[in-house]
C-alpha cells in the first residue's frame, strides 16, 4: 500500500485528534451506510396486471379456443366431447338449483379438515425424524417412500377396514398428506445452514429453546412447501376416496358428484365436476398458500424477482 | 510436546486475573489410530479487558480454538477456563437469522440470557445505539448493507452481556472501507466496554491495527509461535507507520512457518 507516505505523521496523534474523531466515524459509518442501502422501487399496478394476471388469461383462451375448434370438427360425436358452453349449462343448471355450492363446501370441509388432521400429526413426526437419528434410519425411507404410493391404493383397504363411513375417507386423506407434510418439514430442518444452529447455541438457545427460536423458524420456507404439496395430496386422495365410496350415508362431494354424471352418461356434468375440483385444488393453493408463502419469504429476502 | 516461545510469565493466583485460560489445551479429529493433530500444547491468557489477536495461515486451528473456547467442542488434552460464563462468539457470516428483524435478533439473545420481556426492547434499542444503528430496530436482515449485518452481530454478541468476545475472522467478508470503519468502531466499542476480545484473523495488519497482543500460530499442528505486544496507542490507523513496521516483521514470521510445510 503506497498511502503509508501520506500518513507518516499519524503516529504522533495529538489527544484532540483522538477527540474529534468518534464525530468524524459516525458521519463516515452514516455515509457508508446510505451509499450501501438499497432503494426499492415499487412496480405499479398496471404492471402487475400485466406480468401475472394477463398470461393465465390468455392461456385459459388458446385451450377455449382449441376445445371449441375440436367440438366444431367433431372429433368425438358430441355426446362424448361437449363444447365448453354445453358444460358452462351444466355448471349453471346446479347452481341455480342451488347444489353446487354444497358440493363444493362438502368436499372442501372435509379436505380442511383431513388436511388439519395431517398437519397435528405430520408435524410432530417430522420434527422427531429429522432430530432423532434412530428414528430417521428406522422410519425415514418409508416415509418418503409413501410420498411415491399413489393413496388411491389405499381406498380398498380402508374400505374393508372402516366400511363406507367418513372414517374410509379421512384415512385415505391421511395416508396421502401425512407423509408430506412429514418430509417437508424434515427437507425444511435439513436445509438449514449450519451456521444458524452454531449462532443459536452460542446465544444460549439449547434444547426446547433452540427448537422454538432457531430451528422450527428456520426450517419454515420447507415447511411451508411440505404444507403446500400436503394440501395437493389432501385433496388429491379426497377426491379419489370420494369417487370410490360412493354411499348415501357420505353425503355427495364433487367425486360423487362425479361419480354420479359418470353413471348418467352425463359427460357435461363429468367435465364440470372435473373443472370444479381443478378450480377448487388451484384457488386454495392461491388463495392461501401462496400469499403466506410470499410473505415469508419475501421478509427473508428470499424473493429475487418481487422486491 | 514442544515448549511454546516467548509465554507470558502466568499469575498464579486463579480468577479475576483472566478472562479465558489455555492451559496445554490440544485437539485432534478423527477416529483413534487415524487422528490428526490440530491444536498442540496451547497455553495462553488474556486478561481481562484485553484485546489479543490470533494469526495464522490455514490449518493453523484458530477457529477449532475460538470453537473451543465457546464451547461449542471439547479439547482432546488440556482445560480451557473462561470465568466470565459463555462467551459472545461473532462469525465471519453475520449469522442474524433472518426470520427476524435486527432488533429482534438482539431481542432473542437478551431473551436467552434471561432479560425481562419489558426491558428488552430498551437494551436492544441502546445495543443499537452503541453500534450506531439507531432506528434499524424494525429492519430486515437483507435490507441491512455487509457492514451494517455485521454491527447489528456485534451488538446481539454484546447483548449476551458476556465478559469475553470472541471474533472469527468477522470482517474477511467486507470490502476495504467498511472494513476500516469496522476496525474503528471496534475499538471504540472495546474501549467502552472494557470487554476481552480475542479476535482470529489471518490479516497481519488488521491483528496489529486492533490488537493489543498479537499471538502468531504455526500450522499443522496449530502451536503458538510467538507472541508480540503492540504498544502503539489506541485509536490507530491501518495505515499507520508503526503499524505497517510490525507488520512487515510479523509478516516475515508468518511467511517462514508457512515456508517450513513447503519443504518436505
Amino acid at each position: 500500500m503506497a498511502s503509508t507516505e501520506a500518513q507518516q505523521d499519524a503516529s504522533v496523534k495529538t489527544p484532540a485528534d483522538a477527540e474529534a474523531a468518534p464525530d468524524q466515524l459516525a458521519g463516515l459509518e452514516a455515509g457508508l451506510d446510505a451509499l450501501e442501502t438499497r432503494v426499492k422501487d415499487r412496480v405499479p399496478v398496471s404492471r402487475v396486471l400485466l406480468d401475472k394476471v394477463l398470461p393465465p388469461i390468455v392461456a385459459i383462451v388458446i385451450v377455449l379456443a382449441l376445445w371449441q375448434l375440436a367440438y366444431a370438427l367433431e372429433l368425438k360425436p358430441h355426446y362424448q366431447l361437449p363444447s365448453p358452453v354445453d358444460v358452462g349449462h351444466s355448471l349453471q343448471e346446479k347452481w341455480l338449483d342451488g347444489t353446487l355450492l354444497g358440493y363444493v363446501w362438502h368436499s372442501v370441509s372435509r379436505g380442511a379438515l383431513g388436511f388439519a388432521a395431517s398437519l397435528v400429526i405430520g408435524t410432530p413426526l417430522g420434527l422427531l425424524v429429522a432430530r432423532v437419528r434412530f428414528v430417521r434410519a428406522a422410519i425415514g425411507p418409508i416415509l418418503s417412500g409413501l410420498q411415491s404410493l399413489p393413496s388411491v391404493a389405499w381406498v380398498p383397504a380402508a374400505i374393508i377396514w372402516f366400511g363406507l363411513t367418513d372414517s374410509t375417507i379421512y384415512a385415505v386423506v391421511l395416508l396421502g398428506a401425512v407423509p408430506s407434510i412429514a418430509n417437508g418439514l424434515v427437507s425444511g430442518v435439513d436445509r438449514i445452514p449450519p451456521l444458524y444452529l452454531r449462532a443459536g447455541r452460542t446465544i444460549g438457545a439449547t434444547g426446547v429453546a433452540g427448537i422454538r427460536h432457531i430451528l422450527l423458524p428456520a426450517a419454515l420456507p420447507g415447511y411451508i412447501a411440505g404444507l403446500k404439496q400436503g394440501w395437493a395430496f389432501s385433496w388429491r386422495s379426497l377426491m379419489a376416496a370420494e369417487l370410490i365410496a360412493t354411499s348415501p350415508d357420505l353425503g355427495t362431494g364433487l367425486g360423487q358428484l362425479l361419480d354420479q354424471a359418470r353413471v348418467d352418461q352425463d359427460m357435461s356434468l363429468v367435465l364440470a365436476a372435473i373443472l370444479l375440483i381443478l378450480i377448487v385444488g388451484i384457488g386454495i393453493e392461491l388463495l392461501i398458500f401462496a400469499p403466506i408463502e410470499r410473505r415469508v419469504l419475501r421478509s427473508r429476502g428470499l424473493l429475487a424477482n418481487a422486491r | 510436546m514442544t515448549a511454546t516461545l516467548t509465554q507470558k510469565p502466568v499469575d498464579k493466583n486463579g480468577a479475576g486475573t483472566y478472562a479465558a485460560r489455555f492451559d496445554h489445551v490440544s485437539k485432534s479429529f478423527g477416529r483413534p489410530g487415524a487422528q490428526q493433530l490440530v491444536l498442540d500444547d496451547i497455553t495462553l491468557d488474556v486478561a481481562p479487558g484485553e484485546f489479543v489477536c490470533l494469526l495464522g495461515a490455514s490449518g493453523c486451528g484458530k477457529s477449532t480454538l475460538l470453537n473451543l473456547v465457546a464451547g461449542l467442542d471439547k479439547p482432546t488434552g488440556g482445560s480451557i477456563d473462561v470465568p466470565g460464563g459463555r462467551p459472545a462468539l461473532m462469525f465471519q457470516e453475520h449469522a442474524l437469522f433472518p426470520w427476524l428483524t435486527a432488533g429482534k435478533n438482539i431481542e432473542l439473545a437478551l431473551r436467552m440470557r434471561g432479560v425481562p420481556r419489558a426491558e428488552r426492547r430498551d437494551e436492544a434499542e441502546r445495543l443499537l445505539e452503541l453500534v450506531r444503528l439507531k432506528g434499524a430496530y424494525g429492519k430486515r436482515v437483507h435490507e441491512l448493507s455487509g457492514g451494517m449485518r455485521q454491527r447489528v452481530a456485534m451488538a446481539r454478541a454484546l447483548a449476551q452481556d458476556s465478559r469475553l468476545l470472541l471474533m472469527d475472522e468477522p470482517f474477511a467478508a467486507l470490502d476495504a472501507i467498511t472494513r476500516d470503519v469496522l476496525h474503528d468502531e471496534l475499538t471504540r466499542i472495546w474501549r467502552e466496554t472494557n470487554l476481552s476480545v480475542l479476535f482470529v484473523t489471518h490479516n497481519v495488519r488488521e491483528a496489529v491495527r486492533l490488537a493489543q497482543r498479537v499471538v502468531l500460530m504455526s500450522s499443522r499442528p496449530g502451536r503458538i509461535a510467538r507472541e508480540w505486544d503492540v504498544e502503539m496507542p489506541q485509536p490507530r490507523r491501518i495505515e499507520d507507520a508503526a503499524v505497517a513496521d510490525l507488520s512487515v516483521e510479523i509478516t516475515e514470521q508468518l511467511r517462514g512457518e508457512i515456508r517450513r510445510h513447503g519443504q518436505h
